[in-house]
C-alpha cells in the first residue's frame, strides 16, 4: 500500500514538475512584459488542464519563506485558505541561507521563496527546484533609527559618526551583503558594532535600545511599526534585493503550491506585499 | 526477561560450565545483551556526529583555512573569556555553593533551584534576559550607562557575562555536591580549636574540597568555550571582540561550509584535549 502511495506521489510529482517547467517559463516570459498580474493568468492557462479555480486544492502546503516576508506571506497564505476551503498553508520562516540548507538536505518543502538569488542558487544548483525562479519583489534598505531620531541621523554617512552604536548585517546573508553593496556605493567606511546573523536580529537590538541605528530593509522598518523610524538613504538605490520564488522539486503538494505562487504573483498578492513595503519587480 | 540472569547466552552456552564455577568473574566479563545493545547503539549515537566530521575535514585546505588571521582571534578570544568567565565563576560560584551546602534559610531548596535554572534554560532566552537586566536599556545597565558610562553589550566583558551566566551553574553544582560529601567534623575541630568561620573556610574546607572545585571549574570552562546563544544575542557578533568560536562557526556556515567544518575541528581538539586531560585526574576524584 505504501508502495502505491510512494508511486503515485512520485507520478504528481513528474507531472508538478513539467507543470511547474511551464508555468515558469510563462512566468519569464510575462516578467519581460512586466505585469504580475498578466503572469498570473498566463499561469493559470498553461496549467488549465487541471487547476484553476474549479477543480478542489486540498491538502497543506508548505512554503520555506525568507524572514523578511514573514509579515505579507502570513497574510498571504490566510487569504489562499479562504480561497481554496480544505488547504492550509504551513510556513517556515527563517534567514534564506538556513532554508536553503535545509530543502538540499531534503526537508519536505514546496514552495521557496528567498531574499537573494545568491540563496536561491544554492536550491537550484542541487537541482532541488522545479523550473527556473521568478522574481516576485523587490527589497530596499532603508536605516532604523530610535524613535524620534535623537542621534540626526540623516544619511549613510552619519551612521560612520564615532560615538553612534550602528548594527549591521553579517556580509554572510542577504541584507548584509546589500549593505555592503550601498556603503561601496558611497564609498563609505563603517564599523559596527555588531554584525548580526540576521535582518530581525539587527533590527532587534535597535528595537531594544541597544543600538542606535541598523541597516535593514524598509519592509522590517514597516513591521516594527513605530519601535523604530526609518530613514531612507540614497545609496539604498545601489543594493536592491531582488526575491525569486520557486516550486520545488521534491513538493508533496505541487498542485496547491502552484496556486499559492500565482496568488503571490497576481495583483492581489502584490498589493498586500507592496502594502508590507516591498517594490514591484 | 531471564535473560539478563543468564549471561551465557549472549557469548554461547559453550563456557557455561567453567563460568559456573568462578561466578565473580564471569559475571562482570559478560554482559547482558539487553544492556550491551542500547549502550552499544549510545555510543554510536554520540560519535558517529564527531566521526562524521573528521570525515568531511577538507584535509587538504585545512591549513589555508586556518591560517586566516579570523579563526586565531576567535579561538583566542574563545579561550581568554571562557577563562575569564571560569574566574568569575570561581570568585562568585564557590561561596554560593557553600552558603546553600552549609546554611540553612527559609526557601533554600528554592533558591537552589533558581540557582540552577541557567542549566536548562535556553541559552538564547539566557541572553534576552540579560539584555533586559544589563542592556544599555536594561533594569540595571541603564544605571550603569549614566552613572559609570558603562555598557556591556557588544564588549569582550558581555561576552564574558553571557558565558559566566551559562556555566555557573555547573561549577555551583559541582561545589555544593563535594561540601555536602565532605565530613563536616574537620571544620567542627577546627572551629572548637578557636578558628574564625572564615579561616576554617579558607584552612580546611577550600583543601578538603579542591577536587570538587577543579572538577566544576574544568566543567563551568568547557561550557563557557562552546556557549553560543547567550553570547550572539548579549553581546552581538564583531571579529576580534566578541566573535568566539562558536559564533564564527555558525557565520561560516551560512556561505562556506568547509571553513564551518574547520572551525569545528579545531573547537572539538581543544574540547577533547581539556576534558581527556583533566577529567581523569580530577572528576573520577570528586
Amino acid at each position: 500500500m505504501t508502495r502505491s502511495v510512494r508511486r503515485t506521489r512520485r507520478m504528481l510529482k513528474v507531472a508538478g514538475a513539467g507543470a511547474a517547467a511551464l508555468l515558469s517559463l510563462s512566468a519569464c516570459s510575462s516578467s519581460s512584459d512586466s505585469s504580475g498580474s498578466s503572469g498570473s493568468a498566463d499561469s493559470a492557462k498553461s496549467t488549465g488542464t487541471g487547476s484553476s479555480a474549479s477543480p478542489k486544492l486540498s491538502g497543506d502546503v508548505t512554503v520555506f519563506a525568507a524572514a523578511s516576508l514573514k509579515e505579507s506571506f502570513t497574510a498571504l497564505g490566510k487569504e489562499f485558505e479562504q480561497q481554496h476551503p480544505g488547504t492550509k498553508v504551513t510556513f517556515n520562516f527563517g534567514g534564506s541561507d538556513t532554508l536553503a540548507a535545509s530543502i538540499t538536505g531534503g526537508a519536505p518543502a514546496d514552495v521557496f521563496a528567498a531574499a537573494s538569488p545568491k540563496t536561491m542558487k544554492i536550491v537550484t544548483d542541487k537541482q532541488d527546484a522545479a523550473g527556473t525562479p521568478a522574481t516576485f519583489v523587490r527589497n530596499q534598505l532603508e536605516i532604523a533609527t530610535l524613535p524620534g531620531n535623537p542621534h540626526k541621523v540623516a544619511s549613510l554617512k552619519d551612521l560612520t559618526r564615532s560615538g553612534l552604536k550602528v548594527v549591521l548585517c553579517d556580509k554572510t546573508v542577504p541584507c548584509g551583503a546589500a549593505a555592503q553593496k550601498a556603503l561601496d556605493a558611497g564609498h563609505l567606511k563603517l564599523t559596527p558594532v555588531s554584525y548580526e546573523q540576521d535582518v530581525k536580529s539587527a533590527l532587534n537590538k535597535v528595537e531594544l535600545k541597544e543600538a542606535d541605528a541598523a541597516v535593514v530593509y524598509k519592509t522590517d522598518v514597516h513591521a516594527a511599526g513605530d519601535k523604530v523610524q526609518g530613514v531612507e538613504f540614497p545609496e539604498a538605490a545601489k543594493a536592491i534585493n531582488d526575491y525569486p520564488i520557486v516550486l520545488l522539486k521534491n513538493a508533496p503538494n505541487a498542485e496547491a503550491a502552484k496556486a499559492f505562487i500565482a496568488l503571490v504573483q497576481s495583483a492581489e498578492g502584490q498589493k498586500v506585499l507592496s502594502g508590507a513595503g516591498f517594490l514591484q519587480p | 526477561m531471564t535473560s539478563p540472569l543468564k549471561p551465557g547466552a549472549a557469548t554461547g552456552p559453550r563456557t557455561d560450565r567453567p563460568r559456573r564455577r568462578r561466578v565473580g568473574a564471569g559475571a562482570r566479563r559478560g554482559v547482558p545483551l539487553p544492556l550491551l545493545l542500547p549502550g552499544l547503539l549510545a555510543l554510536a549515537f554520540l560519535l558517529l556526529p564527531l566521526l562524521a566530521l573528521l570525515v568531511r575535514t577538507p584535509w587538504r585546505t585545512l591549513p589555508d583555512q586556518l591560517a586566516g588571521t579570523e579563526v586565531w582571534q576567535a579561538l583566542q578570544l574563545s579561550l581568554v573569556t571562557a577563562t575569564a568567565a571560569t574566574a568569575v565563576s570561581l570568585v562568585l560560584g564557590v561561596p554560593l555553593a557553600w552558603l546553600l551546602a552549609r546554611t540553612e534559610f527559609p526557601g533554600r531548596g528554592f533558591v537552589r533551584a533558581l540557582v540552577t535554572l541557567p542549566l536548562v534554560l535556553p541559552p538564547v532566552v539566557g541572553g534576552v534576559a540579560l539584555l533586559l537586566a544589563l542592556g544599555r536599556n536594561g533594569v540595571v545597565g541603564r544605571w550603569l550607562d549614566s552613572w559609570f558610562g558603562i555598557t556591556l553589550p557588544f564588549t569582550t566583558a558581555g561576552v564574558v557575562i553571557a558565558e559566566a551566566f551559562v556555566a555557573m551553574p555547573f561549577l555551583v553544582i559541582s561545589v555544593e555536591g563535594t561540601l555536602r560529601a565532605a565530613d563536616p567534623r574537620f571544620e567542627e575541630a577546627a572551629t572548637t580549636l578557636g578558628a574564625s568561620r572564615f579561616t576554617v573556610f579558607r584552612r580546611v574546607t577550600l583543601p578538603l574540597i579542591a577536587p570538587g572545585i577543579a572538577a566544576g571549574a574544568v566543567l563551568a570552562w568547557a561550557r563557557a568555550l562552546g556557549e553560543f546563544g547567550a553570547t550572539i544575542t548579549f553581546a552581538g557578533n564583531f571579529p576580534g571582540r566578541t566573535q568566539t568560536m562558536p559564533l564564527a562557526v555558525y557565520l561560516a556556515l551560512q556561505n562556506d561550509p568547509d571553513a564551518a567544518i574547520s572551525l569545528s575541528l579545531v573547537l572539538l581538539a581543544v574540547s577533547i584535549a581539556v576534558l581527556a586531560g583533566l577529567r581523569d585526574r580530577w572528576m573520577t576524584g570528586a
